[in-house]
């Protein structure tokens, strides 16, 4: 999938990150860490970008600014269009932790979006519904979350995520504390899910395989103070079906592609 | 008995039942002839049956229901009104860090210093009325209630939090849909510390002033050398204590019916 002449999803222009050191002191100087540095970048529609890079690179920071929970110190970013200067409806995200609330049920916990943004109770408990069902958990729509397994628990999340019906999904390490196999029974929920609704997404990962198999392009980005160093287009075809996608030859290359970039060989040297 | 051991524990809760019964019945019957027959003088230890007759007797002349009822009514309100206090308290504290830290050196001295001290103090300011004994029972109901607030208010994760703010949540969104509920299941906790303390709180104020209440049946029990007077009391006050955990706890499970089973406290 190309870049169309469509205006961009979300757009970071020149984006700087800089965050108060907690831990210097008057006499070292300067008391800034700088997180993320000069990072420029642009999804389009329906494009699925995946960001890779060595821990505490910023790509965290990244998306926290995307959705405009944490202000940027230099740059602007651009969802729709609008400038992002706070939370918005644009945008949706999801973490590792699937941070459903113990107190409500499943789907009392995919409503929490458009309950907060006032959709009628009955219009979001029927897209509730309807998203449970496509996440394979219609019988446990009754449920609390501590009666269900990790890989479910995610998936009402994904589910959640999407209720609000955000043009931009900010993913950070969705799958990353599940178990192998639940991780690639996900991914491909996840990458059927966004070839159906055609949404764009912004995700990122430590799982070079996990970002080869679902996404349109791949961004690495260096060592603190975060900068993309190299993009890399995904041209393999399927990317409805991760699943199969995993299995195409060409993956092994981009994953060696990828670990060169990232130095992976010097870490365990 | 709580429904959670009940489910988990279903062939032997009969068992259980008639095991806690007849325990029952063999304390009773110790109580009423063991002192006799160890030689304790019923001015020591009376036995159950002495006691028995006081409680009839106290109904008659004594007006014990209305005493009962004056103190069931204090540490009734007194709890309201502390648990009350401490949830706003604790709900302010929990999201000012920087009041809170001011504040602490204060609030550390008066959750160290014995509330029940401040009795005597409260009888001076208001004479032998209701209040005194209600404000040391708010006082006393009032710390574990705000400490376990603050506690979860502070515990909980702020992704949470920012999930409901990238939602757009306003402030009141992310308190009555996020912050209070995930503090309930602490409030609680609290709850039932604060309902165990309450009756210590309205007694030491009946106890030190004051014609009416069980604290002043107590007293003048003692007075007399009445024991078994001082027995039906001490065993009133126990029932009022019963009653509002009772209350907490069937609250408890209503509120907190989410939890799984084995994370609720048995009641």
């Amino acid at each position: 999938m190309t870049a169309t002449a469509n205006a961009p999803r979300i757009e970071f222009r020149d984006v700087t990150k800089r965050f108060a050191n907690p831990h210097s002191t008057a006499r070292q100087g300067n008391g800034f860490v700088v997180a993320v540095e000069g990072v420029s970048l642009s999804i389009a529609d329906g494009e699925v970008v995946s960001l890779i890079g060595p821990s505490g690179c910023g790509k965290s920071t990244l998306l926290n600014m995307g959705s405009g929970l944490d202000p940027v110190s230099a740059g602007e970013v651009h969802v729709d269009g609008e400038l992002v200067t706070k939370p918005n409806r644009h945008v949706a995200f999801m973490l590792q932790k699937d941070l459903l609330l113990p107190w409500r049920t499943i789907v009392e916990n995919v409503e929490l979006g458009q309950e907060i943004q006032g959709v009628s109770s009955r219009e979001r408990r029927t897209l509730a519904l309807e998203l449970l069902a496509k996440c394979r958990l219609t019988d446990f729509v009754d449920h609390y979350p501590h009666q269900l397994s990790g890989g479910m628990r995610q998936r009402a999340a994904l589910a959640r995520t999407l209720a609000v019906d955000p043009s931009v999904l900010l993913m950070d390490e969705p799958f990353s504390a599940l178990d192998a196999q639940t991780k690639m029974v996900l991914q491909q929920d996840l990458g059927r899910t966004l070839a159906d609704t055609g949404k764009t997404a912004l995700f990122i990962t430590h799982d070079l395989v996990e970002a080869v198999a679902l996404s349109d392009r791949i961004l690495v980005m260096s060592q603190r103070p975060g900068r993309i160093i190299e993009e890399i287009d995904v041209d393999i075809g399927d990317r409805d079906n991760p699943m199969k996608r995993r299995q195409h030859p060409k993956v092994g290359d981009y994953v060696v592609r990828l670990m060169n970039l990232l130095h992976v060989d010097q870490a365990a040297a | 008995m709580s429904g959670a051991s009940r489910s988990l524990r279903q062939p032997g809760l009969r068992g259980m039942v008639v095991g806690s019964a007849l325990l029952f019945v063999a304390f009773l019957a110790a109580w009423q002839w063991l002192p006799t027959l160890c030689g304790i003088p019923p001015f020591i230890i009376p036995s159950v049956s002495l006691v028995w007759q006081e409680f009839l007797h106290m109904l008659t002349h004594d007006r014990l229901v209305f005493h009962t009822a004056i103190t069931a009514m204090q540490v009734g309100v007194g709890f309201i009104l502390g648990v009350m206090l401490g949830i706003v308290c604790g709900f302010a504290l929990g999201m000012s860090p920087s009041a809170e830290f001011v504040l602490s050196p204060y609030i550390l001295a008066l959750q160290i210093a014995p509330k029940v001290a401040f009795a005597p103090l409260f009888i001076i300011w208001f004479g032998y009325t209701v209040y005194p004994k209600i404000l040391v029972c708010i006082l006393i109901v009032f710390f574990p209630v705000m400490i376990n607030v603050l506690g979860a208010v502070r515990a909980l994760d702020p992704d949470i939090v920012r999930l409901a703010k990238s939602f757009t949540a306003n402030r009141l969104q992310v308190f009555w849909k996020i912050e209070f509920p995930a503090a309930m299941p602490p409030l609680f906790a609290g709850l039932r510390i604060a309902a165990t303390l309450a009756v210590i709180g309205v007694l030491v104020g009946e106890l030190v002033g004051g014609n009416i209440g069980l604290g002043y049946l107590l007293a003048f029990g003692e007075g007399e050398g009445n024991t078994a007077m001082v027995f039906v009391v001490i065993i009133l006050l126990t029932l009022i204590g019963i009653v509002l955990y009772s209350i907490v706890a069937f609250a408890e499970r209503r509120v907190l019916h989410y939890l799984p089973s084995r994370a609720r406290l048995p009641t």
